[in-house]
């Protein structure tokens, strides 16, 4: 079996995200996702603290401390692109303007619960950010994860234990395993990484997976 | 003649009185009114219930006003990060009160303090943790969770340029949660690059319009 690395994910999301498109990027490996968009496939990044049409990293340099994103790192601006107060931002979320949002996670659950912002630990310092208004707002919430925690437990759960972000809200999870759709009746596996069979993705899983004849070839 | 700029940092902040809720622009360092918080840090009010995205990040502005144990609660979404060592000591000390508020909400909270909205239903949160205690409505085919919103006695915020009468425009991101929190105080005070003359910005690119500012004061690009 051949586990894709961060950015094998990345460069699989990307393919899913058509030209047009209004994404935003958690985050973290999420981030990933800018540096796989085909080139001339014109995709439009927003991130939470007031930017759409974000471009690509700048030189050595020429970062701006005015121009960041919401991991604060220092971005570009395409030309086209624009600059927004917060209400404006989060009003482009939650009002369902954007047509995708990828988020990092520590479980995503059967029925597409996904919890990403506290373990719940009574030591941790919870930090929530846009996470809740992502997973409530876009119109397709997309998660990128390793299938495995480091000790090996299925990030896929029947029920998540940790703290919700939000309830029935994903639709589609990017593993380094495989992908796989949520819908009203489970979760469906669309792709397995080669070398790695359905049997034994079921079996490490741990939750009831789907997988059609069909969609092997 | 009105006249909103105010010649230094310690008259802007000078009626600061202890208890006071402020709400502070930024995100993390673009936006964030450092020259003001300094001023405030060295006009010493305390017992302050303070309001950001963060909760400071390294050893200046909101980390300052932090460490120099000026504040009593915080309303954040994303305290914590690899440099919020002072809010993180103060938090795990108990001295400092955290209300943890989703970004979105929390922005929405001061969009409507401002615009004079009592209440809102906002699906975010609804099912979590953050919605515990709080009123919930099945509206058509979704649930909302009621949210309230936050009113300040002050907001110190920073823009690229204001004039006399309180226009201001800012800069790149550094505009986040400026415009809003501008609305949402009695006494909004905005630290400026550059003061102009009345009519030197394009009322077309005004975007927070002098209504909404009472201080102005003038900075230069350093801060």
């Amino acid at each position: 079996m051949k586990k894709m690395d961060r950015n094998q994910m990345a460069a699989r999301v990307a393919q899913d995200i058509p030209e047009g498109a209004y994404v935003n990027l958690g985050i973290g490996l999420p981030t990933l996702v800018a540096n796989h968009i085909p080139q001339g496939r014109e995709v439009l990044l927003h991130s939470e603290n007031g930017v759409l049409g974000i471009g690509p990293a700048p030189a050595k340099g020429a970062e701006d401390d005015d121009l960041i994103n919401a991991g604060k790192q220092p971005v570009t601006l395409l030309a086209g692109g624009s600059y927004f107060h917060h209400a404006d931002s989060f009003a482009m979320i939650r009002g369902q303007h954007l047509d995708f949002c990828v988020l990092g996670a520590f479980q995503v659950s059967v029925a597409g619960d996904i919890a990403n912002w506290h373990t719940g630990a009574p030591d941790a310092i919870p930090a929530v950010g846009g996470a809740m208004d992502l997973a409530m707002g876009a119109k397709n919430v997309l998660v990128m994860m390793e299938h495995l925690t480091k000790s090996g437990e299925s990030k896929l759960v029947e029920y998540c234990t940790y703290p919700l972000t939000g309830a029935r809200c994903v639709s589609r999870v990017y593993t380094d395993l495989a992908v796989i759709d949520i819908k009203p009746d489970g979760m469906h596996v669309v792709d397995i990484v080669e070398g790695l069979d359905f049997a034994e993705l079921q079996r490490i899983s741990g939750v009831p997976l789907k997988y059609r004849e069909a969609a092997r070839a | 003649m009105i006249n909103k700029i105010v010649p230094s940092l310690e008259a802007a902040v000078a009626d600061i009185r202890d208890g006071s809720t402020i709400l502070i622009g930024g995100f993390g360092g673009a936006g964030m009114p450092s020259a003001l918080m300094s001023a405030l840090i060295a006009q010493g009010a305390k017992d302050l219930t303070v309001v950001n995205n963060n909760a400071g990040n390294g050893d200046t502005g909101l980390a300052a006003l932090i460490a120099a144990k000026q504040v009593r609660k915080i309303i954040c979404s994303f305290p914590r990060q690899a440099d919020s060592g002072h809010f993180d000591k103060a938090y795990r000390s108990g001295e400092l009160e955290l209300e943890l508020v989703p970004q979105g909400t929390l922005a929405e909270r001061i969009r409507a303090a401002g615009a004079g909205i009592g209440a809102f239903f906002t699906p975010t949160a609804f099912g979590t943790q953050l919605a515990e205690g709080k009123e919930t409505r099945r509206i058509g085919d979704r649930d909302y969770v009621l949210e309230l919103p936050i009113h300040a006695d002050y907001a110190l915020i920073k823009a690229d340029r204001g004039d006399r009468w309180g226009n201001l425009t800012y800069r790149m991101t550094a505009r986040n949660f400026g415009p809003i929190m501008a609305s949402a105080a009695k006494c909004t005070i905005a630290q400026v690059r550059e003061t102009v003359e009345l009519g030197e910005l394009d009322p077309e690119s005004v975007v927070t319009p002098g209504i909404f500012v009472k201080r102005v004061v003038k900075t230069g690009a350093a801060a």
